[in-house]
């Protein structure tokens, strides 16, 4: 009786082993975090809808290493909680090894460290805070990666296009103090600037909630500078360059992706220009073959082709970045694909895409200029 | 008369006598803060005397917006003794007022669509007084409402009691205004009712072009800063007016000298009281659209910076005093122009509540203020 029993349990248990190991190497999962409700649905929607377009493309193709793609999507909301949770989840039930998200800052610290601990590659489309790839000892968290760029490189690029498009080499800058963001944006771009022979005429802080910049302005009318550099939201941009214009102050404004909204005022920024991600308006083959197939495989309430934005892009490209990285490995093996991330290069929607030291992407970044009303593509940097 | 539980009165001479062997410090420290202020501003006038006038200029702009609200703080407070928080709040709404009838009904265009033959000059100025001569009527409505509300209930409560609740309305107003249908919590660009003009000054006046920057060294200003100096200027005539030469007004003076004698030679003390916030509410009004105009950007927390600014200024020049209030705010205007000129923007408000500080410290009843004696 008892060996029968033992018999049973072994046959069950090779038959387990059996149908796991011949399940496991038909597929590669991959978990998508994306906030599809909480406070930015539709960045959520986007960056999913991105993702899944390069998956289904390589599936296409006949997948990676000659196995089929499957994905997890998961709603992480753009909060910590609830993204750690769909981490834990897709890591430990779905055994996912290779994370797309998420899309905010704060939500994908969090699932960062979970995922570096558990060897889980995870590759952030659109998260730009320093913290996501670095810890905070400032060791380089090794499994970590992100396909947009950091803050502070705006403004390396932005200095960068000053000096070389523009070709001026008088700027001024204008600061929130109090905002990383800002903050970041313009020291780099004063460390570029000023190192490739521009000169700094003037700098002046004012604070989030300030309405009237005519002593700055005044400022800036003496000091005369070529270009003027605010790095800051569209609605201070709206502010100051409405301002400026009435003080007849002629100089260039620029930003960076602050300044990309539908509540920016088009009329006073007009003749600025601002650092941003991607275009739809690019002409080169990658972002127009992308734009067609997101188009069509995507439609709007009205049945019309999407138009897909920085979000969707910069998903398109992690996914793309990702299964690149796999098939450069060879193995469907995380600390292989770390090892070939490191060294890709890869020819994105958003940009030549190569990591640096701290697995952030060097990549050229898209200038767009605010020009009669619109917001129209400029030309591509390369840093 | 109620009990007295706050008194925003002079600190009693006591207090004084005791600290007064040691009061040679502060004293000094008073004189050397003023030498700094003296140093840098004139060090800065003769350095470049053009941007300084131009700091002057913005600064005047600012002090007399200020001044409008300022006028129903002091006013307010001269007949009631209430310091209304919800002040700063009736000039936003009616920067709102006047962001949706631009905006939305186009109330600005009116006479061209009524009599299209009109000129194009006249269209304007008809249209944007009838944009502000709405948002003044909107917030009249709104602080009569709030006055009825919120203050009448309490006339004869602490003067803590009010206090608090002119706190609690300026809050409701604020994040009612918040609210996605009502204002909504965005920064939303303001459309003007009439486009800005600009001139500079570099021998004789001259119109800023579209295509050139103005030549260098030369000082700018424009329509906007003259609109607000003129409606600044004017409300102050008719105030002075009002006060002093109207039955109304004579019953304004009588009421804040003594309620209960008012009452007795047959004042409408609760009339009055009304009129006095209905004055205030029209002047807070109109600053909120020529605010707008000028910075072209609202939303539902605008009032408040402006609001307690035009406060330190009422305190400034003495709270209940009518002139004190003028001259207070634009006092503060030049103290925030100069301060974003020549320190830093962000000093800007700490240096504006510092001189709250040091009115209270040194003149506790501000410039045209006078001792408040307590009547028995």
């Amino acid at each position: 009786m008892r060996a029968i029993k033992v018999a049973c349990l072994l046959a069950l248990s090779v038959l387990l082993m059996f149908t796991a190991c011949a399940k496991e190497p038909e597929t590669i999962k991959v978990a998508i975090l994306a906030p599809l409700s909480g406070p930015v649905p539709t960045f959520g929607v986007m960056t999913r809808d991105g993702a899944l377009l390069a998956i289904e493309e390589w599936n296409a193709k006949g997948g990676v290493l000659n196995k089929k793609i499957t994905t997890v999507v998961e709603d992480s909301q753009c909060t910590p909680d609830p993204a750690v949770n769909a981490a834990n989840k897709v890591i430990d039930q779905d055994k996912v090894k290779y994370i797309i998200g998420e899309v905010c800052s704060k939500a994908s610290i969090p699932v960062s460290e979970i995922a570096n601990s558990k060897k889980v590659i995870q590759i952030s489309p659109t998260s730009t805070n320093p913290d996501v790839t670095v810890g905070k000892d400032g060791k380089v968290k090794e499994f970590i990666f992100r396909a947009c760029f950091i803050d502070p490189f705006q403004g390396t690029v932005g200095a960068k296009f000053a000096l070389d498009t523009l070709k001026v080499k008088n700027a001024f800058i204008m600061l929130d103090q109090a905002n990383d963001y800002v903050k970041g944006l313009a020291e780099f771009f004063e460390k570029a600037y000023t190192a490739g022979g521009g000169k700094i005429v003037g700098k002046e802080t004012y604070t989030a909630k300030d309405t009237d910049f005519s002593a700055i302005l005044a400022k800036v009318a003496a000091a005369k500078p070529d270009v003027v550099y605010l790095p800051d939201y569209y609605n201070v941009v709206n502010l100051v360059s409405k301002q400026a214009k009435e003080k007849g102050i002629k100089a260039v404004f620029m930003g960076g992706d602050g300044w990309d909204s539908s509540d920016l005022d088009l009329k006073a920024a007009d003749g600025g220009f601002f650092t941003n991600h991607y275009s739809p308006q690019d002409n080169r083959p990658e972002v127009q073959n992308f734009v067609k197939a997101f188009g069509a495989k995507y439609k709007d309430d009205k049945g019309q082709p999407k138009v897909p934005d920085a979000l969707a892009a910069l998903a398109y490209d992690a996914a793309n970045i990702l299964l690149q990285g796999i098939k450069e490995a060879g193995a469907d093996d995380t600390t292989k694909v770390k090892d070939a991330l490191k060294k890709i290069s890869v020819n994105a929607v958003s940009g030549q895409i190569k990591f640096d030291a701290n697995d952030n992407p060097v990549k050229s970044a898209t200038i767009l200029a605010v020009k009669d009303g619109k917001v129209v593509f400029n030309s591509v940097v390369n840093p | 008369m109620p009990p007295r539980v706050v008194s925003v009165s002079p600190a009693p001479p006591r207090a004084r006598k005791a600290g007064s062997r040691l009061a040679w410090i502060g004293k000094c420290f008073l004189g050397g803060l003023a030498l700094l202020t003296a140093v840098i501003l004139g060090r800065n006038l003769l350095l470049d005397p053009k941007l300084f006038i131009q700091m002057v200029i913005s600064g005047l702009q600012l002090g007399f917006v200020y001044a409008l609200i300022a006028l129903g703080y002091t006013m307010v407070y001269g007949i009631v003794k209430l310091i209304n928080f919800a002040h700063g709040d009736v000039f936003m709404v009616g920067s709102f007022v006047s962001f949706y009838a631009v905006t939305r009904f186009e109330l600005h265009v009116w006479p061209a669509a009524v009599f299209p033959q009109l000129p194009s000059a006249l269209v304007v100025v008809i249209g944007s007084l009838t944009v502000m001569v709405l948002s003044m009527v909107v917030c009249v409505a709104l602080a009569v409402t709030i006055e009825r509300v919120a203050y009448k209930p309490l006339r004869d409560a602490p003067r803590i009691a009010a206090l608090i609740t002119a706190i609690g309305v300026s809050f409701f107003l604020e994040f009612f205004g918040a609210l996605s249908f009502v204002f909504s919590p965005r920064f939303i660009p303001y459309q003007r009712p009439f486009e800005v003009v600009t001139w500079y000054v570099k021998d004789g006046v001259h119109l800023v072009s579209a295509t050139q920057a103005p030549p260098e060294g030369s000082v700018t200003f424009s329509n906007i800063f003259l609109l607000i100096v003129l409606a600044s200027v004017l409300t102050q005539v008719f105030l002075q007016f009002l006060v002093r030469r109207t039955k109304i007004g004579k019953a304004m003076r009588a009421v804040s000298f003594d309620k209960p004698a008012a009452r007795l030679m047959g004042i409408n003390v609760d009339q009055v009281i009304s009129f006095t916030f209905a004055v205030g509410a029209a002047f807070a009004g109109l600053g909120g659209v020529l605010y707008a105009i000028a910075y072209s950007s609202i939303w539902s927390q605008l009032g408040i910076l402006p609001g307690l600014k035009a406060f330190v200024a009422a305190v400034l020049g003495g709270i209940g005093s009518i002139p004190g209030a003028f001259v207070g705010a634009l006092i503060m205007g030049q103290a925030e122009a100069l301060t974003m000129g020549y320190i830093s923007t962000p000093m800007r408000d700490a240096v504006a509540f510092t001189v709250l500080i040091l009115v209270l410290l040194i003149r506790p009843t501000g410039i045209f203020g006078e001792p408040e004696k307590e009547k028995a």
